[in-house]
């Protein structure tokens, strides 16, 4: 992207996609844009965060999205810091706040949050001084993985508006679902969830999504086929009876496939589980899998946005410019 | 075992009734290949030459029964009831169709199981035998089964037998899980802890008698959760068998609603009432219980006026070491598959329902429910025909039973009107001769 046009970004946390109109949307997914290309670089590192600290505060394990954010800090030149629910107060009874006021008083110009509880990132956003990055909270939302999924399907596609994407699986419980549902609802795209109806939840219809429990008419015509990670624990017979009853029905095989469009990219926010909702060859097919891609989106869409917070403006020119 | 090759039988000179058409009238029926070619006023011409006539003397001819919940004893409790004694009981009694209860050793809730009985009911059964899987695993109230699996296998129903879901969360997912499916969820409303170790149901004759009652209450209790549950779901709902003038009272209120719910009734609990307990007799051990007589009045109004949809045997055999006991520790339960068309037309002779609406509580509904072709005199349907005369009396004798459990309390007792003949997929399973 060649845009010289700065759009301004009045916003000192991101908690979630409500927030951005499609203006920032847009400057956000053409900043990391730049970014890509520069993380493709041999000589990765700009100093946009230079002096800046970003604390990484995972209450949740993570590997991908803890690496991804590390990077994207790093790669801006800020100081991060990585504290885990491992060795941290919080193991020794602290709560959320008292972590936070603690930490904030170390003067941390970014928090990067990741917690179980739906509302902690905000609730985190009313008691320190810098600003917050929602790295996933409950089942509530994931706005960066929001972002990269959009810049992942504009990449290939090159558009959003008017695209046919079906999210399928474990919509109930997904932040993934519920963040994706509303940036691609922004920008135009029409959004189809498929599940059991277990694994919806009531009233899933109001979220401006056509509600199929069949993944033939789920899947038709669709352009994007987004599957979500389904947790082992629920599968056991409380939300759905076994792996293979949900492998049948609701599993991503080329069966299924055939019901979306002829190049219809395959999507998942990862860790997959291969064989539950994902047949393995559909998973590793180079043509129509683009899981691997989105995981290098994560980055360039993490830096865009921690740019985004510290400078109040988007430029897709700072990629380019050191 | 039943045969796949029919001859080709016109069944003449009968009294058709057939409630899906509303069809009360003379007319002859026309089989071909286990289906039902034709239906109608067919041979007042004559008979056609390659055709097997039987000349049904103006007696009624009715699709077969369809029975929603029997439990059959195999596998793992044959000495009670195998499936080859239960389908002769069934072909005496009218039934076409049986609907087994999972609740076996081992539970038919997975679906090789599943399979196994299908295979079984056509090895050794005289009529249609139709497996209802588990609704949860082990019958442990806790998980679902393979609700799609399982269907594609061949369950008609998911039910957990004579258990209730004590855990509404586990009732609404699979409710809710149900509607991907069409499947129908069956359960026995009552809740446990109110029914507690009562054995008949709480009132004076249980506090005569010194034993301890289970409360009307315990099942419109859970009745009323079960249909807010299925209001809550939009699931296919069906209350296996209700007792209580307060449960009909729900059940037509969760109709009015427009709710997908529905509910059956054993013969016991619309010809009998707590008094017939009298001095202990262990075979009017039943679950739920009989019940007072306002509430078996009541239970007659709501087949009378289809609030109650299906009359299912609840054939539940047991040999005489689980009834030889005190009243307390016998075993519940009776059979049923011979005596619940006979205890039916109790009604229409007492004129408290009509016979075609008999018909359509004892086939038509119960089909319709379980999404079958039977219970319907129409082309194309299965040829599972009932041949009787509703008039002869005669007294029930629990002795001359084909069923290897004799455990009913209907021993006997007066009755009018005899199955004549019983016809599946177009071969006489029984004739009365």
């Amino acid at each position: 992207m060649t845009s010289l046009a700065v759009t301004p970004f009045p916003h000192r946390h991101l908690l979630g996609i409500e927030d951005l109109s499609t203006g920032e949307i847009n400057a956000l997914l053409d900043l990391a844009d730049s970014y890509v290309d520069l993380n493709r670089r041999p000589e990765k590192k700009l100093s946009r965060l230079r002096g800046r600290t970003q604390i990484n505060l995972f209450f949740e394990s993570s590997t991908r999205t803890k690496t991804s954010f590390e990077l994207a800090g790093k790669r801006l030149g800020a100081d991060v810091i990585n504290m885990s629910v491992e060795g941290s107060a919080i193991k020794k009874g602290e709560t959320l706040i008292d972590t936070a006021m603690t930490l904030n008083a170390m003067q941390p110009d970014l928090m990067v949050i990741r917690h179980a509880a739906s509302g902690a990132a905000e609730l985190l956003s009313q008691k320190v001084n810098g600003s917050v990055i929602n790295a996933g909270d409950g089942s509530h939302a994931h706005p960066t993985q929001a972002l990269l999924d959009a810049l992942t399907i504009r990449r290939r596609v090159g558009h959003l508006q008017g695209l046919v994407v079906a999210i399928c699986g474990d919509i109930l419980h997904s932040r993934v679902a519920r963040s994706n549902i509303q940036l691609l609802g922004k920008m135009g795209a029409l959004v189809r969830v498929v599940a059991p109806p277990t694994l919806l939840p009531s009233e899933a219809d109001r979220l401006g999504v056509e509600v199929h429990h069949d993944m033939a008419t789920g899947l038709k015509n669709a352009d994007i086929v987004m599957m979500l990670r389904l947790q082992l624990e629920r599968m056991k017979g409380a939300f759905v009876p076994s792996i293979r009853e949900y492998f049948r029905y609701y599993g991503l095989d080329r069966e299924k496939l055939a019901h979306a469009k002829p190049d219809a990219l395959i999507m998942h926010p990862g860790p997959m589980n291969r064989g539950v909702e994902i047949d393995t060859e559909v998973a590793d097919d180079i043509n129509r899998s683009v899981i691997r891609e989105q995981v290098e989106m994560g980055v360039a869409v993490r830096m865009a946005c921690l740019d985004a917070l510290v400078h109040g403006e988007l430029s897709a020119e700072v990629g380019e410019a050191e | 075992m039943i045969e796949t090759t029919a001859p080709k039988t016109a069944y003449v000179n009968a009294r058709l009734l057939d409630p899906a058409t509303g069809t009360d009238g003379k007319g002859d029926v026309l089989t071909v290949d286990g289906e039902i070619a034709d239906v109608g006023a067919l041979f007042d011409a004559g008979t056609p030459d390659d055709a097997i006539v039987i000349d049904c003397g103006g007696k009624c001819l009715a699709p077969g029964f369809v029975d929603m919940m029997a439990s059959l004893g195999e596998p793992g409790r044959e000495h009670k009831e195998t499936i080859h004694t239960a389908t002769r009981a069934a072909a005496v009694g009218g039934v076409t169709t049986i609907v087994a209860s999972p609740d076996t050793r081992p539970i038919i809730d997975e679906i090789a199981l599943v399979e196994f009985l299908e295979r079984r009911a056509i090895e050794t059964g005289d009529v249609r035998v139709l497996p209802a899987a588990a609704l949860t695993k082990g019958l442990a109230g806790e998980e679902m089964t393979e609700f799609g699996l399982l269907s594609e296998a061949g369950a008609v129903m998911f039910t957990d037998g004579y258990r209730s879901i004590t855990n509404a969360q586990v009732l609404r997912r699979a409710l809710s899980y149900a509607t991907s499916f069409g499947a129908l969820i069956s359960h026995h409303a009552e809740l446990p802890e109110l029914a507690g170790d009562g054995v008949m149901n709480d009132g004076e004759t249980a506090t005569r008698l010194g034993l301890s009652g289970i409360p009307a209450a315990a099942e419109v209790i859970m009745l009323e959760r079960d249909l807010r549950i299925a209001e809550l779901t939009g699931g296919r709902y069906h209350a296996a068998s209700i007792s209580t003038a307060e449960s009909v009272d729900a059940m037509r209120r969760a109709k009015d609603k427009g709710l997908k719910v529905s509910c059956g009734v054993a013969p016991y609990h619309f010809a009998l009432n707590d008094a017939e307990v009298g001095p202990y007799r262990t075979f009017t051990k039943v679950t739920p219980p009989l019940r007072s007589e306002m509430d078996r009045q009541a239970i007659v109004a709501g087949l009378s006026e289809g609030t109650i949809d299906v009359i299912a045997s609840h054939h539940r055999p047991e040999d005489p070491e689980g009834k030889r006991l005190p009243f307390a520790q016998a075993a519940f339960g009776a059979v049923g598959l011979e005596t619940m068309f006979v205890i039916g037309l109790e009604l229409a002779h007492t004129g408290n329902i009509a016979l075609l609406d008999l018909i359509a509580r004892l086939s038509t509904r119960p089909a319709e429910l379980l999404g079958l072709p039977q219970g319907r005199l129409a082309k194309g349907a299965p040829a599972d025909l009932v041949v009787f005369d509703p008039d002869p009396p005669w007294r029930i004798d629990a002795g001359a039973f084909q069923s290897k459990s004799k455990n009913t309390p209907f021993d006997e007792r007066p009755v009018q009107g005899r199955v004549l003949r019983t016809v599946v997929a177009g071969h006489t399973v029984y004739d009365a001769g």
